[in-house]
C-alpha cells in the first residue's frame, strides 16, 4: 500500500479526515449554541432548562449539564437503561419512552427510572417441563393479570405486552415468544402494572423454554459437532495454521464463492 | 435560513433526490457491482482513516514502546493513574474471590457461567460492571454470529475468510480456536434457549457477511446480540453468581512480580473504593468507540472508553494491532438524532446496496468493512457524489427498498424490526425510501495479546472479547465479534477455573507495577495532565461546563 506516487493522494486523505471530523463535530463534542435555530423548554425533575429542539431526551439532559452515572447505557435503543416517564404541560396523560430514542418536546416534565426492583426466578432450563405449569411454577403471580392493558401502553417498543402475558397464561409459547421478542427489558411495564407482574422476566423464561424445546437442534449442526468431535478437521486445521502468508493469500484469492 | 419543508421524514431537497434511487433500482438489481480486485482494494484503502496520514503516533512507554496507535489511545496509555497507593488502603480486602471478572457483556457473563460449570462456586466468582450488567456493545450487535455448521461449509473456509478479512495478520492458533469452537457455541446457545432464526425445515437461516465466501451468519432477526445476551444473562442470574453494578475497576493489583492478584474498584455514585483479591482475573471490558477516534461518531455504548487496555498495559501486559480501528461502513447519517448508529451489515447481505447522488451503485456491497468504508468516503469526499444533510454531514444512500424488491414485501418488518422501528420514530419508512449512511467508529480490532485460552502475557490475567487482540488481526469480519465473546468467554472461564483448581494460592496485593509505570512516564517527560482510565466520556453542554464549580 506504499507506492511512491501516492504521496499526494495521502496528503489529501489527511485533509479529508479533517473535513469529516468537522462535519461530525456537533455529534462528538456537542452543538454550538450560535448554530441552534430552534429551542424548547424541558423540565428535568421539575427544573426548567432551555435546550436545542433537535436533541433527544438523553442528549438534552446532558446539554443541561448532567453527567449520567445511571440511566444511560447503549444510547441506541437496545439496552433499556434510560427508561423515562414524562408528562407534558397541560396534558393528563403520563407517557413513557427511552430517553435515547425520544426527541424532546416543549413542556416535557421528565424523570428517569434507571432501576426496577424485580423478582427473577432461578431455574435450570435443561430440567424444566415444557408446559404452561413451568411459567406458573416460577411466576404464580402471572394469574393476577387483570387485562387492563397498562403494560402495553407503557411499552416504549410498542409491544403487545398484555397479549403476550395472556399467551403465557394460555401456554401459547409461540405467541409469547413472537410478541415479546423485541423486548429490551427496560422495566416500564413492571413499574406500571397494577397486578405487580414482572412481565419481562416471565417472558424471558417463556422464550427460553420455546427456544430450547419448541424445535430440535438442526441436523446439520449435530452432524458438524460430531465431525469435529471425531477429529475430521484436525489435519487440515493443523496444516492451515502452519502455512506461509503467501500460501494463505493464494487460498484466499482462489476460494470459490457460494452461489447467491 | 428558510424553514425546511419535510416530506416522509426528509427535507424536501433530499426527498427529491430519492427519485434517482427509485428510477435506477430495477436496473441495479439486475446488474450488481463487481467485487474489487486486490489492487483496487489497496488503492481505496488509502482513504481509510487508519491509512490516511495524521491522527496517530508512537507509544513512548511500556511493553509496546515504539508501536503506533491512534492519538486518543496513546493519550490514555500515557496518562497517570486515577489513584495512587498513598491515597488508598489496599491492605483491607473487601472481596476475596477465586475469579474476578471485570466487565459484564457477553464475554464476561459467559466466562462466569463456564467458570461456575467447571466447579468454581457461585460466591467465589465476582463479576463487576462499570454500568449495569449488560450495558455493553454485545447487546447492540444486530447482524449475527458466524459458525461453519452447514454441510457445504467447513472450518478451514471460516478460517480462510477471516484471515483474508484481517489482511493475514490474525494470530493463527487463536483464530483456529475461534472457528473450531463456533459450532459448539451455537449448540450451547440453542441449549440455553436462544431463539435463532430457522427456516420451515428447522434448519438455521444463514446469511452472508461482508468478506465471507459463503452464507454462515446465524441471526435472531436484527436483535442478535440482544437475544444472545438476554439468554446468557438470565442463565448467569439463575446461577446466582456474584455480580455488582456501577462499580468499575480503576486499577489492577499485582504481587509486584508480574502476576495480577486483584483490583481496585470505585463506586461511581458514592466515590467509595473497594479492594478485591482474586486468584485469577478476566478483563472483558470491551472496546474504545467512545474515544471518537479521528472525530468519528460511534456505534458503541456509553462506557466504551478503552479502560481494559489501560489497566492491562499498566500491569505489564502486551498489546497488539492497536493501530487499526474498525469503521462500520453504514452508520446512520440522517436524521441528526441517530447519526453514527449502526445499520447492520445484514441489510446489505439481504440485498441493500450503497448508492450515490446520481442513483449509481458504486461499490460491491459486501467488501470487507475497511474497504467498503473507504469506498463510501471516496464517493462522498473525492468523487463528490454524496448527499449533504441540513447539518452539513455528507453520506450516501443505502437502498433498503431493494431488499424487498429481492425478497418480497414485508421482509424488512420481519427481519429488521429494530431498524424499522428506529427510522419510523423519525417518520422515515425504510421499506419505501432509502436511508442515508456514512462510516462510523465501530470496533477495536486489536487489544491485549492472548493465547488460545485468553491468557495474556502476564500471570493471573486473562482477557476475552473486544478488549483482546490477535484473533481478528487488523480488521474483523462481521459475525466474528459475538462469536469471539462467547468462544473466549468460555475459554477464559474454563481456563481460570483450571488455574484455580490447580491449587494456586492468593498472591499478595501491591501497586508496585503502578509505581514503576509512573516512573516510566516521568522519565519519558510526560506531564501529569492526563489521568486514566477514562470511565465515561464527556457530553455535558459547553455552557453548563463553563460555569461549573466544585464546592464539596
Amino acid at each position: 500500500m506504499k507506492n511512491k506516487d501516492e504521496s499526494n493522494r495521502k496528503l489529501d486523505a489527511g485533509k479529508i479526515m479533517d473535513r469529516i471530523a468537522k462535519a461530525s463535530e456537533q455529534i462528538v463534542s456537542g452543538v454550538k449554541d450560535e448554530e441552534v435555530e430552534n429551542w424548547v423548554t424541558i423540565y428535568v425533575m421539575g427544573r426548567a432548562y432551555k435546550v436545542p429542539a433537535d436533541l433527544t431526551i438523553l442528549t438534552a439532559i446532558e446539554y443541561a449539564g448532567y453527567k449520567f452515572l445511571r440511566g444511560c447505557g447503549c444510547r441506541q435503543g437496545f439496552c433499556g437503561a434510560c427508561s423515562t416517564v414524562y408528562r407534558k404541560k397541560g396534558e393528563y396523560k403520563l407517557q413513557t419512552g427511552m430517553a435515547c430514542q425520544t426527541r424532546v418536546e416543549d413542556g416535557m416534565f421528565l424523570v428517569q427510572i434507571p432501576f426496577t426492583p424485580a423478582e427473577k426466578a432461578s431455574y435450570d432450563i435443561g430440567k424444566l417441563n415444557y408446559n404452561v405449569n413451568s411459567l406458573f411454577q416460577y411466576y404464580p403471580e402471572l394469574a393476577r393479570c387483570v387485562s387492563c392493558n397498562t403494560c402495553t401502553k407503557a411499552c416504549p417498543q410498542d409491544l403487545e405486552v398484555m397479549d403476550y402475558v395472556q399467551a403465557g397464561i394460555k401456554g401459547d409459547f409461540k405467541e409469547l415468544a413472537e410478541k415479546s421478542f423485541d423486548c429490551i427489558q427496560c422495566g416500564l411495564c413492571a413499574i406500571r402494572c397494577p397486578s405487580e407482574l414482572v412481565q419481562y422476566n416471565i417472558a424471558q423464561l417463556g422464550r427460553r423454554l420455546y427456544g430450547r424445546y419448541d424445535s430440535p437442534e438442526p441436523e446439520h449442526l449435530k452432524k458438524r459437532l460430531q465431525e469435529i468431535q471425531e477429529g475430521k478437521f484436525n489435519e487440515v486445521m493443523e496444516k492451515i495454521t502452519q502455512i506461509s502468508i503467501e500460501e494463505m493469500e493464494k487460498l484466499y484469492t482462489e476460494r470459490e464463492r457460494e452461489e447467491e | 435560513m428558510a424553514e425546511l419543508k419535510y416530506i416522509e421524514g426528509y427535507p424536501e431537497y433530499m426527498y427529491e433526490l430519492i427519485d434517482k434511487v427509485h428510477a435506477t433500482r430495477r436496473n441495479r438489481r439486475d446488474n450488481p457491482p463487481k467485487e474489487m480486485s486486490k489492487k483496487e482494494q489497496e488503492e481505496v484503502l488509502n482513504l481509510h482513516p487508519d491509512y490516511a496520514p495524521g491522527g496517530k503516533r508512537k507509544v513512548s512507554v511500556g511493553q509496546n514502546k515504539g508501536d503506533i496507535a491512534p492519538d486518543p489511545v496513546v493519550d490514555l496509555l500515557e496518562a497517570y493513574p486515577l489513584v495512587e497507593e498513598k491515597e488508598i488502603d489496599i491492605s483491607k480486602v473487601d472481596y476475596s474471590v477465586d475469579i474476578l471478572i471485570i466487565g459484564g457483556g457477553l464475554a464476561g457473563t459467559t466466562a462466569g457461567i463456564w467458570a461456575n460449570s467447571e466447579g468454581i462456586a457461585k460466591d467465589r466468582i465476582l463479576l463487576v460492571n462499570k454500568l449495569r450488567h449488560g450495558d455493553a456493545n454485545s447487546i447492540m450487535a444486530e447482524g449475527g454470529t458466524q459458525a461453519a455448521d452447514r454441510e457445504i461449509d467447513s472450518l478451514e473456509r471460516h478460517y480462510i475468510d477471516t484471515m483474508g478479512g484481517g489482511h493475514f495478520t490474525n494470530k493463527p492458533e487463536v483464530l483456529r480456536a475461534l472457528v473450531e469452537d463456533a459450532p459448539f457455541i451455537i449448540h450451547w446457545l440453542h441449549e440455553l434457549g436462544a431463539i435463532i432464526d430457522k427456516d420451515e425445515d428447522g434448519n438455521f437461516v444463514e446469511k452472508w457477511g461482508g468478506g465471507t465466501s459463503i452464507r454462515r451468519l446465524h441471526s435472531c432477526k436484527d436483535y442478535t446480540g440482544l437475544e444472545e445476551f438476554r439468554v446468557i444473562r438470565d442463565e448467569f442470574r439463575s446461577r446466582e453468581i456474584g455480580c455488582i453494578e456501577h462499580y468499575p475497576a480503576i486499577e489492577l493489583l499485582t504481587d509486584g512480580e508480574n502476576r495480577v492478584t486483584g483490583a481496585v474498584l470505585y463506586n461511581l455514585e458514592t466515590g467509595e473504593y473497594k479492594i478485591v483479591e482474586s486468584k485469577a482475573t478476566i478483563l472483558a471490558t470491551g472496546g474504545f468507540g467512545r474515544l471518537h477516534i479521528r472525530g468519528f461518531p460511534t456505534t458503541n455504548h456509553y462506557g466504551a472508553t478503552a479502560d481494559g487496555i489501560v489497566l492491562a498495559y499498566r500491569a505489564g501486559a502486551k498489546l497488539r494491532d492497536i493501530d487499526t480501528v474498525q469503521y462500520h461502513p453504514t452508520g446512520a447519517a440522517y436524521p441528526i438524532q441517530i447519526v453514527g448508529y449502526l445499520l447492520t451489515e445484514k441489510l446489505r447481505s439481504s440485498g441493500a446496496e450503497p448508492v450515490n447522488i446520481d442513483g449509481e451503485a458504486f461499490v460491491f456491497p459486501l467488501e470487507p468493512r475497511d474497504v467498503e468504508s473507504a469506498a463510501i468516503i471516496r464517493e462522498c469526499y473525492v468523487r463528490n457524489k454524496g448527499i449533504k444533510t441540513p447539518t452539513g454531514l455528507i453520506g450516501v444512500w443505502l437502498d433498503t427498498p431493494l431488499i424487498e424488491l429481492k425478497n418480497g414485501k414485508g421482509y424488512i418488518e420481519k427481519a429488521f424490526p429494530g431498524m424499522n422501528r428506529m427510522f419510523s420514530r423519525y417518520d422515515i419508512d425504510m421499506t419505501k425510501n432509502p436511508v442515508l449512511v456514512f462510516p462510523t467508529l465501530h470496533y477495536q480490532n486489536g487489544g491485549v495479546e492472548t493465547d488460545l485460552w485468553g491468557h495474556t502475557t502476564i500471570e493471573g490475567l486473562w482477557v476475552a472479547g473486544e478488549v483482546s487482540g490477535g484473533v481478528h488481526g487488523k480488521n474483523r469480519l462481521m459475525g466474528n465479534s459475538t462469536l469471539d465473546t462467547m468462544v473466549f468467554g468460555r475459554r477464559s472461564g474454563t481456563s481460570t477455573a483450571e488455574y484455580v483448581k490447580s491449587g494456586k494460592e492468593q498472591g499478595k496485593l501491591t501497586l508496585e507495577h503502578q509505581k514503576k509505570y509512573v516512573e516510566m512516564l516521568k522519565k519519558a517527560g510526560i506531564k501529569p495532565e492526563r489521568r486514566s482510565p477514562m470511565l465515561l466520556p464527556e457530553y455535558r453542554g459547553k455552557g453548563a461546563l463553563a460555569r461549573m464549580i466544585d464546592v464539596f
